[in-house]
């Protein structure tokens, strides 16, 4: 059901309130197709239109693939666009990912954490969006409701700043996130319009006393500084997110930034971890902290682009690090976060001494049980100054 | 519409200078749909032989807003330009101020009977206000003259070779035009480039209508075909006067056909000339070219039969 006319706290479930950012960001077109666990935030979209309650057009696309398409050629045309998805929908729009970002078009969506197929399965892991981490696509993270909720709105700004000019990924945790009601404090419509403010589109395609040209084909004279603009302008959306958590913080009184941290200013040990899980762990961390085991959390929230430098500030003084992963790289060198991290941590003269646990998958559950086995190891690794297994599964 | 002599004084919106090769049937067919459009207007193209040839970075061909993004999506991608069209307009937000803009997307026959037919169907079943125009030139050409379901039955493609024991393309060519009718949108048409009013009318009711409107056309390609550039035109005509390509039009489900040949010229005159059909033409192969224009005649037939009904 989707929700109307709320303001201030409210028990909401992830979906839902995704989907009442979206209607109260009020985008002129929503490509919409079902797929679960995003299912939820197409079907209250659908009811904010059918109430009038947006201006938005809202076309019911027969594929994902087709709803990337349609998110394109609306943006391109100069609308402001917004669609959500999760697992195989994603991976069907595998190939407009990157059509959008390459044209340069800030569309955002909301992803929906899920598994990918086969086998099939329906619950939360990263796999989906971990797939799409090179599409050119600004992705961030959410722990909680609250989060994705807000990052719905810095989403827009961070996608539309005049630097950047790429779409983003709203990443949030499907069922565990999606489907778990939280009391969440909403901002009022007036608020986020003066936050996203009004869209202005760059050489529309509507603007047909000057028209221009999308999707030329290019030939090895052009083609790498096409890339090399985006891949600056992806460096710049750092720094376009630094900006826009800046003043979402300052009007409305909630703080973000790259990563989130949890007692690491002393820790000896960590996990870097994204999510929903990471709110397990800071479980086991209060623990072990109890115990006096100096033992943080760092969670990145801001994964593309990569923030590596404040990363490896972030982790320099820690003695070990274990990274876990809610999707496999299928590399045999562990999963995507990992590679990151500590492909961040090499320029250090002293590394901290890093090992990646893949856990979760499709769903499975991980418990402050995992979390403390997980810490416990990495003491060890401290006592002897050794990694015994770089790369393991566990939840198994 | 506008007479012969009037046209020619009209600006081209797609311009001289692209890359498409000589005698090629695309550059008419887009002239004159875009011509119809009597306004502002917008295009999507598919990826093929019209998008690669009037787009090469930095120079482009259209003087219109136009767009290119992949393969399968030109009804898509024409969907969510008309929408924000829709949504921009009822806000009072359209650059420019208030306008009338109409809508087109171009498609190969590989992109449109075979890899987008589920996002044309999509578009169409959605209702969009657009016009979709397929130009058939009977192959994937722009990847070297592969086969597509528009192929004509027994021609010889690089993926239907005519082998040793395969004689060419095996299937009848899929009936798009009537799967798209079967949509019950308010106008679909076969045409023609070398009919240039004919193709010109189409356009121009195509565009008119209130929602989805869908152009199949006959786009002579020399390099596929095995023809000579400067015979296209004439090729086009033979696939209609031979009643190949029957030039017909299914206006708010009533189907009419728009032209009848005087005289219906055998099949083999079509064939004879386009060296992707020279095999047919050996002496052991005379069954299977009797065998095309039975089938010929038969859809000719059913489609005589529909003339001036309501399907
Ligand atoms: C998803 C995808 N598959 C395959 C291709 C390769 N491809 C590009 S154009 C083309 C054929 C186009 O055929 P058609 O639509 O008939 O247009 P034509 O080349 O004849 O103009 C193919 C197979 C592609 N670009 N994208
Ligand atoms: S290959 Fe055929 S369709 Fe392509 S540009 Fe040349 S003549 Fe036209
Ligand atoms: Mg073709």
């Amino acid at each position: 059901m989707a929700i109307t006319a709320t303001k201030g706290q409210v028990g909401l479930t992830g979906n839902a309130a995704v989907a009442y950012a979206m209607k109260q960001v009020n985008p002129d077109v929503f490509p919409a197709y079902p797929i679960t666990p995003s299912t939820a935030i197409v079907e209250d979209f659908s009811s904010y239109v059918a109430d009038g309650e947006v201006t938005t057009e809202l076309i019911t696309v027969e594929s994902e693939h087709s709803a990337m398409s349609a998110c394109i050629g609306a943006s391109a045309a100069g609308a402001r666009v917004m669609t959500a998805t999760s697992s195989q929908g994603l991976a069907l729009m595998w190939e407009m990912l990157y059509i959008a970002s390459g044209m340069r078009l800030p569309i955002v969506l909301a992803d929906v954490n899920r598994a990918l197929s086969a086998p099939i399965n329906i619950h939360c892991d990263h796999s989906d969006s971990m797939g799409a981490r090179d599409s050119g696509w600004i992705q961030l993270y959410a722990e909680t409701v609250q989060e994705a909720y807000d990052n719905t709105f810095m989403a827009v700004r961070i996608a539309e700043h005049a630097k950047v000019r790429l779409p983003a990924m709203v990443c949030f945790d499907g069922f565990i996130t999606s489907h778990a009601i939280e009391n969440i404090s909403l901002l009022e419509d007036q608020e986020i319009q003066d936050f996203v403010g009004a869209y202005k589109a760059e050489n529309p395609m509507l603007d047909t006393d000057n028209p221009v040209t999308y999707g030329a084909m290019t030939l090895p004279d052009a083609y790498i500084d096409f890339k090399y603009q985006q891949s600056q302008a992806m460096m710049r959306a750092k720094d376009a997110a630094v900006e826009v958590m800046k003043d979402f913080g300052k009007r409305f009184g909630r703080e973000y930034g790259l990563f989130d941290t949890y007692r690491l200013e002393d820790a000896d040990t960590a996990i870097v971890i994204l999510n929903s899980a990471a709110g397990t762990t800071k479980v086991a961390i209060d623990e072990l902290r109890k115990q006096g085991k100096k033992v943080g959390l760092l969670r990145p929230r801001l994964f593309r682009p990569f923030p590596w430098q404040e990363m490896v500030e972030a982790l320099k003084n820690v003695k070990a690090v274990a990274v876990l992963d809610r999707a496999d790289s299928m590399n045999a060198f562990g999963g995507p976060l990992f590679n990151e991290v500590r492909s961040a941590l090499y320029d250090l003269d002293q590394r901290p001494k890093i090992f990646g646990r893949t856990y979760g998958l499709g769903g499975r559950d991980y418990k402050v049980k995992d979390a403390v086995a997980v810490f416990e190891e990495l003491s060890r690794v401290v006592e002897t100054g050794k990694v015994e297994t770089l790369l393991k599964y566990i939840t198994l | 519409m506008a007479t012969l002599k009037e046209l020619s004084k009209q600006q081209e919106l797609l311009s001289g200078g692209h890359r498409l090769c000589a005698g090629c049937g695309i550059p008419p067919i887009v002239r004159l749909v875009l011509r119809a459009a009597n306004g502002p207007v917008v295009a999507t193209t598919s990826t093929g032989c019209l998008e690669v040839g009037t787009t090469i970075y930095p120079y482009t061909a259209w003087r219109i807003p136009w767009i290119h993004s992949a393969f399968e999506n030109a009804a898509a991608t024409i969907s969510g330009i008309e929408s924000a069209y829709r949504s921009l307009k009822k806000q009072g937000r359209l650059p420019g101020g208030d306008k009338d803009v109409k809508f087109v997307a171009f498609g190969g026959d590989g992109g449109t009977y075979d890899i987008g037919i589920q996002a044309l169907s999509g578009a169409l079943e959605r209702g969009h206000n657009f016009l979709y125009v397929c130009y058939d030139n009977g192959a994937y050409m722009n990847t070297g003259i592969q086969r597509s379901s528009a192929t004509p039955m027994l021609s010889n493609t690089t993926t239907s070779p005519a082998g040793k024991v395969i004689p060419g393309k095996q299937q009848w060519r899929k009936d798009l035009t009537r799967i798209v009718a079967a949509h019950n949108i308010p106008y679909a048409a076969q045409a023609s480039p070398h009919n240039w009013s004919d193709l010109s009318k189409k356009a121009e009711k195509a565009m008119q209508v209130n929602g989805p409107a869908f152009m199949n056309v006959m786009s002579p390609c020399p390099l596929g075909w095995y023809t000579k550039s400067e015979d296209s035109i004439k090729w086009a005509k033979l696939s209609v006067d031979t009643c190949y390509w029957p030039l017909y039009e299914i206006e708010d489900g009533v189907l009419k056909i728009t032209y009848k040949p005087k005289e219906k010229k055998p099949l083999a005159e079509w064939l004879k000339p386009q060296g992707r059909f020279k095999h047919l033409f050996k002496p052991e192969n005379a069954h299977l070219l009797e065998e095309f224009q039975k089938r010929v005649d038969m859809e000719w037939q059913r489609l005589l039969d529909l003339d001036g009904k309501r399907l």
